[in-house]
């Protein structure tokens, strides 16, 4: 093979790669690139699926742009027989479907990938190094497709028959796939895609030799696993929580979050008499008013939630800080993606963390729950109501883009085995006993003081909540012995739950000098990059996930067994470092590193490998 | 603070004296509008009957805003922040739509910063009395025009305002509120009328008090003042309330009085002055409004009244339990349903 002069240089471990074995079985990713608004999604989801069924461990990410229709937007899919999930940087086995941008897409391949392309582009002309095979997918959808106005969207369907074909997907399984895609209703509409499908495989049985090595052959790594979203597990989450108000305001990438609660409210939330809803969703004038509404319902005692994006928590951040002062539960789940300001609005990013953490004025700190996957959005939803309402305080659940809108190979999401937890709650039969209360009254010294709820029928029920300066009576007080002695136990509070934050996940690798420490989706490029670290490299590394702040007391320890520590964010300024360095010995700061990307993509094993590598002078 | 408001009986129909419907001792200056409000809200509830836990009390932030810790000592309340405490009453009624919500708010904390939050509370048509108090500055901050304040009003500074005004009443009719009225503090009777109908309506009621800020915006030149009030106050009627519980035949003389029922079966009575004034027609009420100001009159009573249209939490069909008492069984699914959710996602 002869190397294009416009294939970028490789780095000598990508040159590794190069002496390719004779089949590259279930370890490989594919690429599609299509127009925004053709509707390839489902095309791409019918092929990630098919690869499901096979047993074949898989992952599918789409990167599209910020607009409707029109721009160029890539969906990979990576099978990965050692189970890997997270993206890999370098495509294997491209689909060339976008006038606009194959060109590129060819000339970013490295030597030896294989392209399917519509036959008009002549993509072949462009490099020798290549497996090419041309689909002349205009001539073939018009057959099966009668209806020009829905050709766009069924050509898409072909490639799906010819990549099976090439890589030998086993097509009842695509069958099946397209099938539970178009589900029951749009029987029709899957009839002519099945047709497409069989057009593409028809066409690369006649007219394509397969000369590239990538092959999709049957496992059992994926029996009972679900292929799920972030978002949708996330709203599963807290419908399963009992979630009884939910205010929130569109913002890609947390709104698919709320349509998808809002599906699932309405299919299972409704009184089975009388048909009347046990919730309330309210699609508020901006997020100033989502979390207003939100605050004011967890005052009143409902489980309440908004979602957003970075933009709209820079917008909550007075609400928040009266929140935590005025001590009221609500949930706020943020799927971070790209800013600052509009930034990169469709791209993943952990841009949120100190703002999560620390968001609003004075002295403000929030717990923040960092799922990984879709089972941990599950369950630490459910874990953000109980602790929000346990504490009286909002609560964060720091999600990102690509764990929201990507989809992911999951467990089966576990039944809750814990009744909810609505916290220090006084009742009027409460009152009757005591004989009164003080709102913000540290009764048994964990910070954690007493509440009553507006409606609650009792004469000593009633107390004033105000953001500003107030005593244990909930009386105003600008007095200083009272401003501290709040402050102070609402530290004492924080201290409470950080005893009962989910713990981390600590793998310590016997001997190792090195530590890794993350938090969020970074556990995918950690995983592998451990791996690679060790197969490449021979050097183990330890590994500690952070799965809350405040941070556990775990992590202390973690640092003290090694010599020097690296922490990955998935940002510039390292946010989750900073966040570790508040209240760290100087001694602990000393052995900190930082890893960071912030490419808007999602983070890739060879990132952390080899900036790890090079700090380490390997 | 004035002295106790007129009440012939110990107790009233909750068996409460008025002692519980009071609250803190006012911060506000001597003579403040505000201060006057608080003291007709304290009797509309009190001789209503309402049970005070019954009731939240919230608002924003300014002199107006720090009321309600003036009344209702009884009732929860919520002191939030700047211009949003529609939104923060909108989550509460969501959370228990059985409260009775009095949202107390000033003129900048209404037509200012919380403007669009305003909006769309009169947009949702939510089920609670909204007070403007209404002096035309920002009292709390010492003295800045509001957007309220009228064109050619001017600052003791001097300073002249320039601007159009934002009329809270002319917003509420436009954009949803089912009973829109302008009172004056100075008013005790109408102000009271008005706020037992308020009581008694279901759905959003909007009532823009003119307030005079003693401190600063009652001189000469200000058109929020007592003397200027005294001089362009212009009624549309008198009203009388006749709460649903009071066994009282109300006959009046057709051509002199309109009695329209409430929704809790009490009756309001409007009293024709110069005009028989309709309050259910909207345009007319529009009319009457800018009317008003191009003869730089101060209209006030009840401006528009609409007894049909559902209200927020009706419209979202909840159970009749508020939200926060559902128990687990109600509000966490079955694991059969979560076992049928994971095998569509197989
Ligand atoms: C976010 C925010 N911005 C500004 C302020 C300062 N501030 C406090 S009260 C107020 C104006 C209050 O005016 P109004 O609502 O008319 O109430 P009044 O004091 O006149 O009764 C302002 C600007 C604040 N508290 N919060
Ligand atoms: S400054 Fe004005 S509005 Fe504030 S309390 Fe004094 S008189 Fe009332
Ligand atoms: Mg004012």
């Amino acid at each position: 093979m002869q190397a294009s002069p416009n294939v970028p240089p490789m780095s000598a471990a990508q040159y590794a790669h190069d002496e390719r074995p004779q089949r590259v079985v279930n370890d490989f990713s594919i690429q599609v690139a299509t127009v925004n608004g053709s509707g390839s999604q489902t095309a791409n989801i019918v092929l990630m699926r098919s690869i499901f069924q096979m047993g074949v461990p898989v992952s599918g990410k789409n990167l599209f742009p910020s607009n409707i229709a029109g721009l160029p937007t890539w969906f990979t899919i990576r099978a990965s027989c050692e189970g890997y999930i997270g993206r890999k940087k370098e495509i294997d086995f491209c689909v060339a479907m976008n006038p606009e941008t194959a060109q590129e897409d060819v000339m970013k391949l490295e030597p030896g990938a294989a392209v399917v392309y519509d036959a008009p582009l002549r993509l072949n002309e462009l490099r020798h190094d290549l497996h090419f095979y041309p689909v002349p997918f205009d001539q073939l959808v018009g057959p099966v497709c009668p209806e020009p106005k829905l050709r766009k969207l069924v050509r898409n369907m072909i490639y799906d028959g010819v990549v099976a074909h090439l890589l030998g997907i086993d097509l009842e399984e695509t069958r099946k796939a397209l099938y539970k895609q178009f589900g029951e209703r749009k029987r029709k509409a899957a009839e002519m895609n099945w047709g497409a499908v069989v057009a593409g495989r028809d066409y690369a049985a006649a007219h394509l030799e397969k000369t590239d090595p990538f092959a999709i052959e049957p496992m059992d790594r994926t029996a009972g696993k679900l292929i799920i979203e972030g978002n949708t597990a996330a709203a599963l989450g807290c419908l399963f929580a009992g979630v009884t108000v939910l205010t929130w305001y569109p913002i890609t990438p947390s709104s698919s979050l709320a349509e998808a609660l809002i599906h699932y409210l309405g299919r299972y939330r409704h009184d089975g008499e009388t048909g009347k809803a046990t919730y309330a969703v309210v699609q508020a004038e901006d997020e100033l008013a989502s979390i207003g509404m939100a605050v004011g319902a967890g005052w009143a005692g409902a489980r309440s939630m908004t979602c957003t994006s970075g933009p709209g928590i820079s917008l909550m951040s007075e609400f928040i800080g009266l929140a935590y002062y005025a001590e009221i539960p609500v949930v706020i789940i943020d799927v971070q993606r790209v800013g600052p300001s509009t930034g990169l609005p469709t791209r993943t990013m952990q841009g949120d963390i100190l703002s999560n953490a620390l968001v609003s004025h004075g002295d403000t700190m929030h717990p923040v729950l960092f799922p990984s996957s879709p089972e941990e959005c599950f369950t630490m939803a459910q874990a953000a109501f109980d602790l929000a309402e346990q504490f009286q305080t909002p609560v964060f659940v720091n999600m990102d883009l690509d764990l929201g809108m990507n989809n992911w190979m999951s467990d089966a999401l576990p039944y809750p085995e814990t009744p909810l937890q609505r916290g220090k709650v006084l009742t009027a039969a409460d009152l009757e006993r005591l004989g009164g209360f003080a709102r913000y009254k540290d009764v048994d010294g964990d910070g954690v003081p007493y509440r009553t709820l507006p409606g609650t029928r009792h004469p000593k029920a009633a107390y004033f909540t105000r953001g500003t300066g107030h005593n244990e009576f909930a009386v105003y007080s600008e007095r200083e012995d009272d401003w501290i002695q709040n402050m102070d136990r609402l530290a004492r509070k924080l201290e409470t739950v950080r005893g009962r934050l989910p713990a981390p996940d600590t793998q310590l690798a016997g001997g190792a000098k090195i530590g890794l420490v993350s938090a969020g989706t970074s556990r995918y490029a950690m995983e592998e990059s451990r791996d690679q670290l060790s197969r490449e490299y021979g050097v183990d590394a330890s590994w500690l996930r952070l799965k809350a702040f405040p941070f556990p007391v775990e992590l202390a320890g973690f640092i003290d067994r090694h010599d020097r520590v690296y922490v990955i964010d998935q940002n510039r300024d390292a946010q989750l470092l900073l966040l570790m360095r508040m209240n760290m010995s100087a001694e602990r700061i000393a052995k900190l590193r930082s890893v960071r990307y912030y490419g808007g993509l999602p983070l890739d094993a060879r990132t952390v490998t080899d900036s790890i590598v090079s700090q380490e002078g390997l | 603070m004035s002295t106790v408001p007129a009440a012939p009986k110990k107790v009233n129909r909750a068996g409460l004296e008025i002692l519980p419907y009071r609250g803190g001792k006012t911060t506000l200056c001597a003579g403040c509008g505000h201060n006057a409000i608080t003291e007709r809200l304290i009797e509309a509830f009190w001789e209503l009957g309402v049970e005070p836990w019954s009731v939240v009390k919230l608002s924003g932030i300014g002199c107006s805003s720090k009321t309600p810790a003036y009344f209702l000592s009884q009732s929860h309340g919520f002191n939030a922040v700047h211009g949003r405490a529609p939104a923060v009453s909108t989550g509460t009624l969501l959370a228990n739509h059985q409260l009775r919500c009095v949202t107390v708010s000033g003129d900048g904390d209404t037509a200012s910063i919380g403007i669009g939050h305003f909006m769309h509370m009169l947009r949702r048509n939510v089920p609670l009395i909204y007070i403007i108090e209404n002096n035309g500055v920002y009292g709390l901050t010492k003295g800045q025009f509001s957007a309220t304040a009228d064109l050619g009003a001017k600052l003791k500074t001097g300073t002249v305002n320039q601007l159009q005004p934002v009329d809270c009443c002319l917003a509420g009719i436009e954009m949803g509120a089912t009973l829109v009225a302008r009172s004056f503090s100075g008013d005790k009777r109408q102000l009271s009328a008005i706020l037992k109908a308020s009581i008694a309506h279901n759905g959003l009621s909007v009532i823009d008090v003119i307030s005079p800020c003693v401190t600063f915006n009652d001189h000469a030149g200000s058109t929020k003042s007592y003397a200027y009030m005294k001089d362009h106050d212009e009624p549309l009627h008198e009203l009388d309330f006749v709460p649903a519980f009071e066994e009282i035949d109300v006959e009046f003389d057709e051509g002199e009085s309109r009695v329209v029922e409430m929704h809790d079966g009490s009756k309001l009575v409007l009293h024709k002055l110069e005009r028989d004034y309709d309050p259910s027609n909207r345009i007319h009420a529009l009319e009457v409004l800018h009317e008003a100001t191009r003869r730089d009159e101060v209209l006030t009573g009840i401006i528009y009244l609409d007894r049909t249209r559902p209200s927020f939490t009706e419209a979202l069909n909840l159970v009749d339990a508020p939200l926060a008492t559902l128990a687990e069984e109600q509000v966490r699914p079955s694991r059969e349903i979560l076992e049928q959710i994971n095998e569509e996602f197989r």
